[in-house]
């Protein structure tokens, strides 16, 4: 016997695409169908990232495992692998022609080799990774500070978010982006990560530079990031809810 | 003469009716769109990881050696063919079928907008009822089992038992398993529930660390997360048995006007 998966994940994880058609079934689908009920759920959305923001001191920390806590198998989730041309290319160089630049409402933007990352001050923490779906897993994440290549960018009085564009588009061409607040991006756990459990990351992990962002769930953790852009609003980008997710109705806040 | 009567007794005050009936729409609600998040990841685990070769439950379609998909729920290494309820339902794999979840289809972000919703309407409702039960004297008078009450409990065991209901003025209190089903439930099953709930939020983990110690880490607050929402359908199910063994309409009267008929033989005051 095997285990059968009829619906990928991927699939569960954007929703029923045909569901608004297959509703109205009860009364609780007909007002998720309408106009004025989601509009609730979503203000609920912003009391709980408030509150949630309220009770949460900016400098606590995830909790940090050992190495014995680490799972034999971290799964991967999402987009495991952006399947374009020039990805193909970068993996072919083993991602030594890979740059990630900062740019948007900073007074110094910045490129940096993936060489130059590595030799910058690494962070490496042992973390719990949570899925929105439910699962958790353990890893050995090695990167750089994302605090420290802000610094140096110099971020201006007006940036509020930091958006990191990814080089993984979705099967409608969509490319995969992410935001977060920019208080968030100096939390000494929020890296640039280039490393899972002592080696180089995998394509499926999000090679060569993920985010990893260890209070939120998983789906704010972008993989292949290549740019990271300082902005005041994200509602111009993409679906304007902040990301590639959060425009299929996940929350930004992504606290739980 | 002593004629049977009925009396009107007010047995529930409007905050304690208020309060149930929100219940009964908070818990329908996040009882089943708590099922279509679990259908998102179909089993759970003990510690921080899924370490997924070792569940303590999983709920999943599985594809024979005929080619054909059953529905087998594993527990504690125990395996049942559930084909049609759990497992594989409707000609799909999924944990509970349809009807069981909110949103019916798979919609995992949608289930978490009904679910984050509804858990803040049960957490203020639970707040306002805990603060009326303790200021207008609700608990210590009406719900906390007295020493009187508890040297009782045999003989209140046995009535339930053999179905015998309290008439006359035993029937204006709660009696003793009563009290101590709705204390256990109020004060210590939904505390616990919000408590693993908020467990399952990593920015909640990183401010009150305690909390993945005290349930012993994530997926087990997740695993006792679901073992306290049965442990409300369990309860659930007696009471609304009981509700109906006990003179159904009499009661659901009283939890919506407040006043509910007690036979007496002098009857004080005859109903008309």
């Amino acid at each position: 016997m095997k285990s059968e998966r009829p619906i990928k994940r991927r699939e569960f994880l954007k929703g029923a695409a045909g569901a608004a058609g297959a509703l109205a079934v009860s009364g609780c689908d007909n007002l998720t169908a309408s106009d004025w009920f989601p509009k609730i759920m979503h203000a609920t959305e912003h009391l709980t990232g408030l509150v949630q923001g309220i009770i949460t001191p900016a400098d606590a920390l995830a909790k940090e495992y050992t190495e014995a806590d680490i799972s034999s198998v971290f799964p991967a989730n999402g987009n495991t692998d952006p399947g374009t041309a020039e990805y193909a290319g970068h993996m072919r160089q083993n991602f030594s022609k890979w740059t990630v630049e900062i740019g948007g409402l900073v007074d110094r933007p910045h490129a940096w080799s993936l060489v130059a990352l590595k030799a910058m001050p690494a962070r490496t923490q042992i973390t719990r990774h949570d899925c929105v779906e439910g699962w958790s897993a353990i890893g050995k994440w090695t990167g750089v500070p994302l605090g420290d290549l802000l610094r140096s960018a110099g971020p201006r009085s007006n940036a509020r978010y930091v958006m990191f564009h990814c080089a993984d588009i979705d099967d409608q061409g969509i490319s995969y982006y992410e935001s977060m607040a920019l208080a968030d991006c100096f939390h000494p756990q929020t890296i640039l990560a280039y490393d899972l459990n002592g080696r180089s990351l995998d394509v499926a992990h999000g090679a060569p530079l993920r985010l990893r962002v260890e209070r939120q769930l998983g789906y704010k953790h972008a993989k292949y990031v290549a740019k990271i852009v300082v902005v005041d609003t994200f509602e111009p980008i993409g679906g304007g809810k902040g990301g590639y997710w959060e425009d299929q109705g996940y929350e930004w806040y992504a606290g739980i | 003469m002593r004629t049977s009567a009925q009396l009107q007794v007010y047995r529930h005050a409007l905050p304690v009716r208020i309060g149930h009936w929100l219940n009964v729409v908070c818990l329908s609600i996040l009882i089943m769109s708590g099922l279509q998040i679990f259908n998102a990841h179909p089993a759970l685990y003990w510690g921080d990881r899924s370490d997924r070769e070792r569940p303590l439950l999983s709920i999943l379609p599985v594809r024979g050696n005929n080619g054909e998909v059953r529905g087998i729920t594993t527990v504690l290494g125990f395996q049942f063919d559930t084909t049609g309820v759990l497992g594989y339902s409707d000609h799909s794999g999924r944990a509970f079928p349809a009807w069981a979840t909110l949103p019916g289809p798979r919609w995992l972000a949608m289930g978490r907008q009904w679910h984050l919703l509804f858990a803040w309407v049960f957490v203020i409702n639970g707040l306002i009822f805990t603060a009326y039960a303790i200021i207008g004297r609700h608990f210590t008078r009406d719900l906390l089992p007295t020493g009187r009450d508890l040297r009782t409990i045999g003989q209140a065991l046995k009535d339930h038992l053999v179905l015998r209901h309290p008439r006359v003025e035993e029937a204006k209190h709660y009696n003793v398993l009563q009290k101590i089903a709705y204390v256990a439930v109020i004060f210590l099953l939904a505390p616990l529930i919000v408590l693993t709930g908020l467990t399952m939020s990593p920015t909640v983990d990183a401010a009150f660390p305690w909390l993945l110690t005290m349930f012993g880490g994530r997926q087990a607050a997740r695993t006792i997360h679901f073992l306290a929402c049965f442990s409300f359908v369990g309860f659930i199910l007696v009471h609304i048995t009981q509700v109906i063994i006990s003179g159904f309409f009499n009661n659901v009267r009283s939890m919506i006007t407040g006043w509910f008929m007690i036979k007496t033989e002098q009857g004080a005051r005859h109903e008309v």
